[in-house]
């Protein structure tokens, strides 16, 4: 779900660029440059993740993964989840300039929150609880990121209540789905490179 | 996305566009980088239909002087349009105003119908605009361009290093995919198909990882510090000052309709 140009009101659009840039920074600052390899490639992973289609009954969804992509980068999901929303934009025509703010901030956000309340959990648990905690987390930051884009929309006009919980609505199968993806991408890696899940953006402090 | 993509293209290259053929792709990056952001702004600020039909027409010139081919461009454009016109459709059900005309019972609102109206025309307008100015540029050229707009070198070189591996990890997903497909794995809806995609994606993570410790062992081998030289130099030329006082003055039209508008 991008967010385009002109759908939103002014307050929303600069609030959220003004909270996209400052966990931008905070991503970068906890990034050091020995880092920006791995963060590159990780981010260049998840853009191709969302390129990934899934059936879901008759129809089909592209990924999302923020969730697992704050397990993996935590901070530095923010600048690696920019960068693809940017390049999404730029050459592909999703989304948009202005809002590109917005939604850096509804993916990105969850991704972190994510990473916080579980990412203890699935770096020390067994490959069983890992995937479990990373299930929740999986879908839980799909239901964070619908319920932020449905709260900008309500935020921007009376309008657009109806849509926001249309999406909230079309986004239930989607959390389902990526649940059960990241629970079971990160079985694997459990198993084969337990120590993927080491802090790469810093610990949480 | 995939219906917009086939298997063999490239993602960030398959725009298709001759790129630096066009007088639009000579102008300095950094000016182009800059006059989509302003007409971004302007455009989103801008809220008259006929302010907003001329901006779409701008970003239709632009297109065309981009030399993007304008067929697959505009598939692009319409398959965001699906994404966000189902949200539009419901605006003029619920946007409070004067009936215009009732469907099943539900009367339609006149304004709900032109903010609906011009949502549409803003973001078509600034994508294509964006896509024109911007998206006929190397990828890494972009990053030369943003770094010399005072971007953080951090940020410009995670740009970079994305940009670089997005192609490399897309085929390495595309492998996967058919070593699944070789062993009869078909997609379906259920625990086998999501799980099966679960391990895809894990098996992704880990070679994108390992391949990442390959990348800087081989870096470091030759002498890495952490800091990449962003070496393009821009120069700004004639023809992009030119290039600048017109597109400010189209830009200058916009916000005085506008203005115009909005007194009358």
């Amino acid at each position: 779900m991008h967010i385009v140009d002109g759908a939103l009101s002014n307050p929303v659009v600069i609030g959220g660029a003004v909270l996209a840039v400052g966990g931008i920074a905070r991503g970068l600052r906890s990034l050091p440059m020995e880092k920006i390899p791995v963060a590159g490639v990780l981010s260049a992973m998840f853009f191709v993740a969302s390129l990934v289609h899934v059936p879901v009954g008759p129809t089909s969804v592209h990924l999302i993964m923020n969730g697992l992509a704050g397990l993996v980068l935590g901070w530095a999901a923010f600048p690696a989840l920019f960068v693809g929303l940017l390049l999404q934009a730029v050459f592909f025509g999703f989304g948009g300039v202005t809002a590109l703010g917005v939604n850096t901030l509804v993916i990105a956000g969850p991704a972190v929150l994510v990473w916080a309340l579980v990412g203890g959990q699935v770096r020390r648990g067994s490959a069983r609880d890992a995937a479990i905690w990373a299930g929740i987390g999986g879908a839980l930051a799909i239901a964070l990121t619908a319920i932020a884009v449905a709260g900008m929309l309500a935020l921007s006009g009376e309008g657009f209540v109806l849509a926001a919980k249309a999406v909230i609505a079309v986004h239930l199968p989607v959390m389902v789905v990526e649940g059960l993806l990241a629970a079971a991408a990160v079985h694997l890696v459990k198993k084969v490179k337990p120590e993927l899940f080491a802090p790469i953006g810093g610990a949480l402090a | 996305m995939s219906s917009v993509l086939n298997t063999l293209e490239k993602p960030l290259t398959a725009t298709g566009g001759r790129r630096q053929i066009s007088w639009l792709g000579r102008i300095d990056p950094r000016v182009r980088i800059v006059a989509a952001l302003a007409f971004a702004v302007v455009t989103v600020a801008c809220g008259r239909l006929p302010v907003l039909l001329a901006a779409l027409g701008i970003a239709v010139a632009l297109l065309a002087a981009s030399r993007l081919p304008a067929g697959r461009t505009l598939r692009r454009m319409a398959t965001m349009d699906g994404f966000i016109l189902i949200l539009l459709v419901m605006l003029p059900f619920t946007v409070p105003g004067e009936p215009m005309f009732s469907l099943w019972g539900l009367p339609a609102s006149r304004e709900g119908l032109v903010q609906a109206v011009e949502i549409l025309l803003t973001a078509n307008a600034v994508i294509l605009a964006l896509m024109a100015l911007v998206g006929t540029m190397e990828p890494v050229t972009m990053g030369h361009a943003l770094h010399a707009l005072r971007v953080p070198a951090a940020l410009v070189h995670l740009l970079m290093f994305t940009v670089r591996y997005i192609d490399v990890l897309r085929e390495e997903y595309l492998r996967l995919r058919q070593a699944m497909k070789a062993r009869g794995f078909r997609p379906s809806t259920g625990w086998h198909c999501y799980r099966s995609f679960g391990y895809l994606l894990g098996m992704l993570l880990v070679r994108s990882m390992e391949r990442s410790e390959r990348i800087l062992d081989a870096m470091k081998c030759r002498g890495f510090t952490g800091r990449i030289p962003l070496l393009d130099r821009f120069a700004f030329a004639r023809r992009d000052a030119v290039f600048t006082a017109g597109f400010s003055l189209l830009l200058a039209g916009l916000i005085a309709t506008e203005i115009a508008h909005a007194a009358s």
